[in-house]
């Protein structure tokens, strides 16, 4: 099904026909059209969740249109301007007061951020729910944590920019964990910044991070997710492969061509999220202080720290992990085991597909177990995503340590639990 | 070309050697990239010693300045501040000051200070960079617990110093704040950045 086996156009006689059979001939455009939209077959018992992958390229397009334009607008500059505030801030002001329909197209590119991550994680939580990660998709599985790993660095470059207190502290935090790492530690936390403190050498790399080096990388892992994708074909909510039963076509028996099928089918799944991201960008753009924290819209003072301060939503459930590190282990910092237990809890999700050893795919055939296991650690990651935006207290730092023990336990005593299970039996095609 | 099932081994050398240059010459491309990524010479020149002239700095009081982009605090330890000190010798990961990069040699003793009520030390936390928030009344009126003598938290992982600058046992933080360079140019008047010439 790869893109290539497909004959070259050949053309009707008429002008279009001519015009379409001479690209055709020097560039795969038949190819290209067939093998990954209207002979690309996709199976044909999608539900609710396989709208995410579609909603992720949206919000891609979104951050990326809305990103062109607002760097129009924006200046990477700390330093202060005749009214003593960063040239950075005042920029951003600028393009919500001033510049015509500045405002929402700032609304959208940060609004954009949370939808994004809101997107990306029900994305793979559908992952978590089919196995999709599991055999023969493993590169598919592999490539999208890169975009996710990507969309992280994204986000935290890009919450700079604004050069507010959160923007500020967020990166003095972020930047010095890298300064835990022994031995290179603080060389290497110097060549981030670029200075001895984060300011205006910090600001401009960021930028320059935010806006081309991320976005190339992120449109290269998006492109082999997706063609890793198309190379296997798509997993579905009973986990069983189509391509096992052919008709005489060599065409999956349980599968539609995706155009028209599923193009028209997301059309759905679009307008459906449009819905509810005007509602928020329209009604609710600072999304209660989570989207877009209130201390951010303090210019940045690097004498003064903001009294409780916070990640980003989305970063919450990795923070709590790093401040639930707080004892030292082989005679290294705990705060060196903080930054270990947080890159840890993000990377983990890479092994997946090696450490799920259960003989069917999909939650529908596991047993209890993985509906019990699964549950809790989306009780556990929501847990931590709560405690990651309160300040620290004992109680808060225990409860974040038994679900920091139970996130790592989940994924690591995978190998074991996953094959315990009662399992059933596994259709031959797709159910409904 | 080779025969057939004969390896031209000589060609085979060219090629080896070949990639093997290139990749070092990529390698060593990177160099000019990864170098500008370092300090520049203007970031390295800046931090420049501050004066700061502390005569209207009352008793209890702290004040704040920049120097190298950081905030440096200079406080005006009152005789309660000061007794508490030795209370916490148990308490504290470091007491006597013996991490000898957190502070020049003529500050590391009991109040890790110069002259014993001012104390000067750089505002930024040992953990992951914050600056800690004074909490300076003992007890738990300002959100501490009962036993708190006063001293200094940091809002982001909730380390906690005393009036010293000396880190409590169990937090994130591994080392006491840090004291700067600095001397007492008169009775009133303290340079940051530098120590005493020929001291």
């Amino acid at each position: 099904m790869a893109a290539g086996n497909f004959e070259k156009y050949k053309s009707d006689g008429s002008l279009a026909g001519n015009a379409l059979e001479w690209v055709d001939a020097r560039f795969p455009a038949t190819s290209l059209w067939k093998g990954h939209l209207s002979e690309y077959y996709a199976p044909k018992n999608f539900n609710f969740w396989y709208f995410f992958g579609s909603l992720a390229l949206l919000v891609l397009v979104i951050q990326i249109v809305t990103g062109i334009f607002l760097v129009m607008h924006y200046k990477p500059d700390a330093a202060l301007n005749a009214n003593g505030v960063p040239v950075a801030f005042a920029s951003v002001e600028y393009i919500m007061r001033d510049v015509p329909g500045g405002w929402l197209i700032r609304y959208m590119h940060s609004t954009g951020a949370s939808a994004f991550f809101i997107v990306v994680y029900l994305h793979m939580f559908r992952g978590l729910l089919y196995g999709s990660y599991r055999k023969p998709r493993e590169l598919t599985w592999l490539f999208g944590v890169g975009i996710f790993l990507c969309l992280m660095g994204e986000a935290f470059f890009g919450y700079l920019l604004p050069w507010g207190q959160m923007s500020f502290w967020g990166a003095q935090v972020i930047v010095n964990l890298f300064g835990a790492i022994p031995l290179i530690g603080n060389d290497l936390s110097l060549i981030i910044r670029g200075d001895f403190v984060v300011g205006d050498a910090t600001l401009n790399r960021f930028f320059s991070f935010h806006v081309i080096a991320f976005p190339l990388v992120l449109l290269g892992l998006v492109a082999a997710h997706v063609l890793a994708l198309h190379e296997t074909g798509s997993n579905n909510p009973d986990g069983v492969e189509i391509k096992a039963l052919k008709d005489e076509h060599g065409i999956p028996l349980d599968g539609i061509p995706f155009h028209p099928y599923y193009t028209v089918k997301d059309i759905v799944g679009v307008v459906v999220f449009l819905m509810a991201f005007s509602a928020v960008m329209f009604f609710a753009p600072e999304g209660g202080g989570y989207f877009l924290e209130y201390n951010n819209f303090f210019p940045a003072d690097p004498l003064k720290t903001p009294p409780h301060i916070a990640p980003v939503w989305y970063f919450t459930p990795y923070y709590s992990v790093l401040r639930a590190m707080v004892w030292n282990f082989f005679g290294l910092e705990a705060k060196f085991w903080g930054v270990v237990g947080m890159g840890a809890s993000v990377v983990i999700f890479a092994f997946l597909p090696w450490l799920d050893r259960s003989p069917v795919k999909s939650i529908r055939y596991r047993g209890p177990i993985y509906k019990t296991l699964l549950s809790l650690f989306v009780v556990c990651f929501v847990v931590l995503g709560y405690l990651g935006t309160q300040p620290p207290s004992p109680l808060y730092q225990l409860l974040s340590q038994i679900c920091t023990v139970y996130y790592f336990a989940f994924f690591l005593a995978m190998p074991w639990w996953s094959r315990m299970d009662k399992f059933k039996p596994v259709p031959e095609r797709v159910t409904k | 070309m080779s025969k057939q099932g004969k390896m031209d081994c000589g060609r085979r050398r060219l090629i080896v050697a070949t990639a093997a240059v290139g990749g070092a010459g990529a390698v060593v491309a990177l160099v000019p990239f990864v170098s500008s990524l370092l300090p520049s010479e203007r970031a390295k020149a800046a931090g420049a010693p501050v004066e700061v002239d502390i005569s209207k700095l009352e008793p209890g009081q702290m004040m704040t300045v920049e120097w190298r982009g950081k905030p440096v605090w200079i406080i005006n330890r009152t005789k309660p501040m000061l007794e508490t000190l030795p209370k916490l010798a148990d308490a504290v990961v470091d007491p006597k000051s013996e991490k000898t990069s957190q502070q020049p040699a003529y500050a590391q003793n009991d109040t890790r200070s110069i002259k014993p009520e001012i104390m000067v030390a750089v505002g930024i936390c040992t953990h992951l960079g914050c600056s800690p928030s004074q909490k300076f009344k003992s007890g738990a009126e300002e959100g501490m617990g009962g036993d708190w003598l006063g001293g200094f938290l940091c809002p982001c992982h909730g380390s906690t110093f005393d009036f010293a600058g000396r880190v409590f046992k169990g937090k994130p933080a591994p080392t006491n704040l840090e004291v700067p360079p600095h001397f007492y140019m008169s009775d009133s008047r303290i340079l940051i950045g530098e120590d005493k010439k020929g001291a």
